[in-house]
Parts: structure tokens; C-alpha cells; sequence
């Protein structure tokens, strides 16, 4: 009983957990750029959900402030997750500007490929 | 709880997967769940942004990148051991620390205590805007969204730079995709 109390109040978290670590995975296993960028991405969008999920009260509203309702989700993981989502496009947009230079002076987007090239020279 | 189990679903799926635009699809359908996730954490302001940027521009940068490169990953020459054993190792440990942090949804969590409620009880004083997710992002806290400003223009610029050489090296290629986050 008590682990099923655990697995109900901590779900959140350790799904967060889970999509972060897969996203370190892929970030260190692959040697694929585009899928370096998504696996960061991955890892990214967990951080979202980290900020957001201890922001909610059970019962409680969305920020904006009416008649009616006294309980509101926390504002502050809003804001800061919302300047995050926008600087995340932006990096992610220069990565894979990166990626097509990158494709553009060496044929390839694969990291082992690419060293072999490097040493080969 | 269900949304969630799916988020981690499409994980495994874009783990697995070597076909690099089911992958960047899977994307796609991973920031519409986050989203709903967020409407569900009552972030709708979140969900909203989630929606159109990472599901729609992160999307559309992706495919476009697909086109310009190659759609297909090669067999990974390394054997996954060391990665699977340094991640296993990392998500262990953080698990671990999830067992001190405050269950879901309580309202006396510290997270609760210190500046969100100024915010809730000022914003219509100081600021006049019932949506107190603008008011903070926009009045409060506005020296952080001059600073997301400046790093998205730096990043625009940036983008514009590495494409530009292209464009001049084939003739007319593809317009430059820069500017556009």
C-alpha cells in the first residue's frame, strides 16, 4: 500500500525522470546528429514538465484571476517554462543550421563517419 | 496519469527508431501530448506555447533540415552498454531524491509559500491584467523575457550567418530558414 501511495504521489516526477534519461541516451548513444538534436529536445521538454507538475494544486485553476475561484496553480515555473520553451526553439533552430552546414562541408550528418574523415586527413 | 504513460510510450519509440522522419513525426505527437499534459497541470499558457512552437516551428525546422540532409541513420558502430549504464545510474539516483520531494498537488508545498502568492494578490492592483501569468511575464519579471528576446535575435543571427554561405555557393537554393523562431 504504501509503494502504490509512492507511485501515485511521485508518478510525475519519475516520468519526467524517464523521459530525461532517454533523452541523455540518445545525446550520448547516437551518433546521428538530427537525432542528438531530438534526444536534447527530449531532455528539454522533461525539465518543462519538472517545473510545471509541483506548480498544480489539486482542485485548483488556471492563473487568471476571476470570481469565483480563490485557488491557483503557481504562476513563477509558468513564466520561466514559457521563456524556456521560446529559447529552446531558437537553440534548436541553431543546431540544425549547424547540422546542414555541417552536412554541407562533409556529406554526412554521422559523428563516427565524420572522425574518420578527420583522421583520415 | 494516462497522458503521461503515453509521453513515455513515445520516448521508447523515438529511442527505438532509425527512420529519421518517423522520428521527427513521433516529435510532433510528443509536444501535442506535453501540451495536453500542460492544460491538464493547468499551464494553459504553457500549452498554448508548446502547441505552436514545439509542435509547429520544432517540427517544421526539423523537416526542413530532413529535406536539406539524409532521412535514414546508420547502425551505431558503438555497442550501447556504457550509455544504457551511465543513464540507468543517472535516473536511479534521481528517483531516489524524488522520495524527499512534496506528493503531487498539495497546496502547503514550499513551491506555494514565498512569491506566488504576492504575485496572485498584486497583479490586478499594480498591473490591471487578470492573467497573471502576463502580468509576471511582462511586468514583474520583464528583464527576463528582454534577455529570451535578445538570445532568440543573436540565434536568428546566427542561423542567417552559418546559411548565408550556401545560398551564395549553389546559386538560388532554398530560401534561409533563420529569423523565423
Amino acid at each position: 500500500m504504501d509503494l502504490l501511495q509512492d507511485v501515485i504521489q511521485h508518478y510525475n516526477q519519475w516520468i519526467t525522470i524517464f523521459l530525461m534519461v532517454s533523452g541523455l541516451y540518445i545525446v550520448v548513444a547516437r551518433g546521428n546528429m538530427i537525432k542528438k538534436l531530438v534526444g536534447l529536445s527530449l531532455f528539454q521538454t522533461s525539465v518543462y514538465l519538472l517545473y510545471i507538475s509541483p506548480g498544480k494544486i489539486l482542485g485548483g485553476t488556471a492563473p487568471i484571476i476571476g470570481e469565483g475561484f480563490s485557488v491557483y496553480s503557481n504562476v513563477l515555473p509558468h513564466v520561466l517554462i514559457l521563456t524556456a520553451i521560446v529559447v529552446g526553439v531558437a537553440t534548436l533552430a541553431l543546431g540544425l543550421a549547424l547540422v546542414v552546414r555541417i552536412n554541407e562541408a562533409f556529406g554526412t550528418i554521422e559523428e563516427d563517419e565524420i572522425f574518420e574523415m578527420i583522421s583520415e586527413e | 496519469m494516462v497522458l503521461l504513460t503515453l509521453l513515455a510510450v513515445i520516448t521508447i519509440g523515438v529511442v527505438r527508431l532509425r527512420n529519421l522522419f518517423a522520428v521527427v513525426i513521433l516529435g510532433g505527437a510528443y509536444s501535442f501530448l506535453m501540451a495536453s499534459v500542460m492544460i491538464v497541470l493547468d499551464a494553459v499558457d504553457v500549452a498554448m506555447t508548446e502547441a505552436s512552437v514545439g509542435a509547429g516551428i520544432s517540427t517544421v525546422l526539423m523537416l526542413g533540415t530532413l529535406y536539406l540532409t539524409k532521412t535514414e541513420e546508420v547502425r551505431p558502430v558503438h555497442t550501447p552498454v556504457l550509455p544504457l549504464f551511465v543513464a540507468i545510474i543517472t535516473g536511479a539516483v534521481l528517483v531516489y531524491g524524488t522520495l524527499d520531494l512534496p506528493p503531487f498537488g498539495i497546496a502547503d508545498a514550499p513551491i506555494h509559500a514565498h512569491v506566488a502568492p504576492y504575485y496572485f494578490q498584486n497583479s490586478i492592483p499594480e498591473t490591471g491584467v487578470p492573467n497573471v501569468v502576463t502580468s509576471v511575464l511582462a511586468s514583474y519579471r520583464g528583464y527576463d523575457t528582454l534577455g529570451e528576446t535578445s538570445v532568440i535575435f543573436c540565434a536568428g543571427i546566427a542561423v542567417l550567418m552559418l546559411l548565408k554561405g550556401r545560398r551564395a555557393r549553389k546559386g538560388a537554393g532554398k530560401p534561409g530558414k533563420g529569423g523565423k523562431a
